[in-house]
């Protein structure tokens, strides 16, 4: 084979790949992201139910119920609208009454949200970003949430320090 | 006193930088040897400073200085003396100074060890290192100074985050870091190279042993990572796909990359621009991690927006690094010489192949990474990448990259015949194909994936130790023969062999973890049990004990495997009332290569407590193979033609490169 030839069968395998990495990331983004929803979203959107998202908002303060085997029922608010959480399993250290947490799952036929999922983040000062977004838009906002989350230096909240390196890699479910 | 040497130091060891960034640089366009010979003794003077400074900040740390609002707001007198050390590096600017200080270490090491590299590469080497140092210890001083003090110093510290007090801390973010900053020498010496307009198989003897260090120990803080991720969060996940994972992972496969296309220009003369470019995108990759971590653009893109000081300094240390390197790539790339020529089925070509899918996986994290921070910038819709995202775009990318492992280090240069590769490996084929029906005997109507995945497995394994066969001829030639040639061989073949075991190793561990972990969840009172597999644990009851600076509700459990008694765990729930918050202690029992997990749900107020339970199959595997990876790479960094800083002088000397300065 000549120089030239040697390089076209190069250059063809480098594209060949190219192209497969390009169509499996965009056949990947197609179907496998899943939108985040405040409570709010939920009701307007008319989000059909069996939809894979994730809704996060603040744990209504008394809506906490267990159940047998671990399971759990509770509501979650943005203020202005309120969706009802199933759940079964063991619940990350930092979910209680009024603390912001992210449940992903799928809205069933009942209105029901079914969790597989509970995340809550590592530091008690820090507020799931995609929550704190979806109350301040809805006027929910708290001056106290800004001390704990605006006003806290970077360095204290989890991922702001976190760091490649610092905390230990991944988030708590 | 103390935090404003550290603080003096600091500014001082930015002024050496300076001159080192400048004054050997020129001295290399003049060809001035006195100019250039500045270098070295700069770039230890200033490896000196940024260590004072460190010291500083560490005896401000171990004194508990609360004057200073860095020690106040992560520390406490009461934490224990090696969490008071380690939590100078797990809040921001600590860590930025332990960047630093890695970034001098590196600078500090070619100087001291480079004395057999051509003047003008040492000399342009260090000055691009400096520049990098300038830029760094600019930002610390400017925007994250971890040496202001408070007007009114309080009388407690705020305390480090619970979570960061474990011995991970220790170990995890120096090695990161190690790894992360030690990929800067590969971006120098090709910064060097284009500098230069010059570049030649010698230049790749010398960058290859940095590479590779850097690539050890990228390796060992990712593997000690995951691991403390592991034990730490409590449920068992050892990988999350989180951005701050990905962060650390797009430059482990980048310097993956470089690492092997190092080889072919180092072995054949070829590939050279490629290299360069890879040693280019590596560090850019590590500096995109460090911006996606430091910036706070992860904890919210407007995070970002609002104390954008940071976060605009970081962006413009990137646009001027990568941005730099890139346009002096194009600039200069054009001029430097064609390599030699291989055909397309080589060992040449094979690592062409591995550096084609390792860049494609390497640009599927990052489109999965940044996606999201992209369209939420844009859109304002918020969307999470997960797994499912990297299982379908990374895993298909990587098993074409697992199977052709074993035939790359057969294949001959410039032209490798296949089919007699092929041949040679039908006993691999023929042990992993054993392991797939064994699989699937013992599996039965389990995913039809998983035995061929354990298949693919054994055949990266046995593949590496056909290759050791198939050298010594130990099949072939009487024993001692076989002996002495295992002898003979280069510790570089023996270590690529060792490295692609372990990664075999790994690649078991990965494939067992995800596919037969089980899991149990209960709520238990004192005497009832709870049972996995053939193991059964009963539930003793708890204890109370109070830490030096928390207190420990632990539950005991005995654990019997059919009815014989094995041992006790101890999961343990931690509260920290300083920080008002607390930590999950699991408990693990490691079984063979397997382990039991066990960690504690909130206890009721019935005196029930819910408990998670995992066995764990071929978990250790996972971090076991990242360590026999790891001492492949030290193997191969201990031979004589690699040794750091010791290679041996090109021999035909006849390039001016390689003659002492006029």
């Amino acid at each position: 084979m000549t120089r030239r030839q040697r390089r076209l069968a190069l250059i063809g395998g480098a594209l060949a790949v190219l192209a497969a990495a390009v169509a499996l990331v965009l056949g990947a983004l197609k179907d496998s992201i899943v939108f985040f929803n405040s409570p709010t979203d939920v009701v307007e959107k008319h989000v059909k139910p069996g939809t894979r998202m994730r809704v996060g908002g603040l744990v209504k303060e008394g809506s906490v119920q267990r159940g047998d085997a671990l399971a759990v029922r509770f509501d979650v608010t943005d203020g202005r609208n309120t969706v009802a959480v199933a759940y079964q399993g063991l619940l990350p250290d930092l979910f209680r009454e009024g603390q912001g947490i992210v449940a992903e799952g799928a809205l069933e036929p009942g209105g029901t949200f079914r969790a597989d999922s509970v995340l809550a983040k590592h530091d008690e000062t820090y507020m799931p970003k995609e929550v704190a977004d979806a109350l301040k838009k809805q006027g929910h906002w708290k001056a106290e949430y800004e001390k704990k989350v605006g006003a806290a230096p970077q360095g204290m909240m989890p991922q702001g320090l976190a760091p490649q390196g610092i905390m230990p890699q991944g988030r708590a479910q | 006193m103390i935090a404003e040497l550290g603080h003096y130091a600091l500014v001082l060891a930015l002024g050496l930088a300076l001159v080192q960034a400048v004054v050997p640089i020129i001295g290399a366009r003049r060809n001035d040897p006195v100019l250039m010979a500045v270098a070295a003794p700069t770039a230890i003077a200033q490896l000196c400073f940024v260590a004072f400074a460190f010291v500083a900040l560490i005896a401000c740390y171990v004194r508990s200085d609360f004057s200073v609002l860095n020690v106040f707001e992560n520390s406490h007198s009461a934490k224990p003396l090696i969490y008071k050390i380690t939590g100078v590096w797990g809040n921001h600017e600590g860590s930025m100074l332990l960047w630093v200080l890695i970034l001098s270490v590196y600078g500090a090491l070619v100087a001291l060890f480079g004395s057999n590299l051509p003047t003008r590469l040492r000399a342009n080497v260090l000055g691009v290192q400096a520049l990098i140092a300038v830029a760094f210890d600019l930002f610390i001083l400017m925007t994250s100074n971890p040496f202001l003090r408070v007007a009114q110093p309080p009388f407690e510290g705020r305390d480090l985050n619970p979570i960061l007090q474990d011995p991970g801390l220790a170990i995890h973010p120096p090695l990161l870091y190690l790894g992360y900053v030690g990929l800067s020498i590969s971006f120098s010496f090709a910064m060097a190279a284009l500098i230069d307009g010059r570049i030649d198989a010698a230049w790749a003897r010398w960058v290859r042993p940095w590479t590779l260090l850097a690539w050890m120990f990228l390796t060992l803080g990712i593997a000690m990572g995951s691991y403390w991720a592991y034990y730490t969060l409590g449920w068992g996940g050892w990988w999350f796909w989180d951005p701050v994972e990905n962060a650390s992972f797009m430059p482990w496969l980048a310097a993956t990359a470089l690492l092997h296309s190092a080889l072919v220009m180092e072995k054949r003369d070829a590939l050279k621009v490629w290299t360069i470019l890879l040693a280019i995108l590596a560090f850019s990759l590590s500096l995109i991690g460090t911006f996606l971590v430091r910036s706070g653009v992860l904890t919210s893109v407007h995070a970002f927006a609002t104390d954008p000081m940071r976060g605009v300094f970081i962006l413009a240390i990137l646009v001027l690094f990568i941005g730099g390197g890139l346009a002096l790539f194009a600039l200069r790339a054009p001029l430097l010489k064609q390599g030699g020529l291989f055909a397309p089925v080589s060992r040449e070509g094979a690592l062409v192949l591995n550096n084609l899918f390792l860049v494609s996986a390497c640009a599927a994290v990052f489109v999965g990474t940044l996606y999201p921070l992209a369209l939420e910038a844009i859109t304002g819709e918020k969307i999470s990448v997960g797994a499912p995202f990297f299982n379908a775009t990374f895993v298909p990318l990587f098993v074409p990259l697992l199977i052709a492992v074993p035939f790359g280090p057969m294949l001959a240069w410039k032209r490798g015949d296949l089919l007699g590769v092929a041949q040679r490996l039908v006993g691999a084929a023929g042990v992993a194909s054993v392991a797939i029906a064994v699989i699937f005997a013992m599996e039965g109507g389990g995913p039809i994936l998983v035995p061929f995945a354990i298949g693919l497995a054994v055949f990266v394994m046995a593949g590496a130790v056909t290759e050791i066969v198939e050298r010594t001829g130990l099949l072939k030639v009487p024993f001692p023969t076989a002996v002495r040639r295992a002898r003979g061989m280069p510790r570089s073949a023996w270590g690529a062999a060792i490295a692609h075991f372990g990664l075999g190793i790994t690649l078991l561990g990965i494939i067992g973890e995800t596919q037969w972990s089980s899991e149990r969840i209960a709520e238990l009172k004192p005497g009832q049990s709870i049972s996995i597999r053939r193991y059964d644990l009963r539930f003793d009851g708890t204890t109370m004990r109070q830490g030096p600076n928390y207190r420990d509700l632990t539950a005991h459990f005995t654990v019997r495997r059919h009815g014989e008694l094995i041992g006790v765990m101890q999961p343990a729930k931690r509260s920290f009332p300083s920080r008002g918050t607390g930590t999950t202690e699991s408990a693990l029992m490691t079984r063979g290569v397997g382990q039991l997990y066990l960690s504690l749900g909130d206890p009721h107020p019935d005196g029930a407590i819910p408990v998670r339970l995992y066995f764990k199959p071929l978990v250790l595997l996972i971090w076991l193979g990242a360590v026999v990876m790891v001492m492949g790479g030290g193997l191969s960094l201990s031979d004589r033609r690699l040794r750091v800083g010791a290679p041996k002088p090109a021999k035909k000397v006849g390039k001016p490169a390689l003659q002492p300065a006029e």
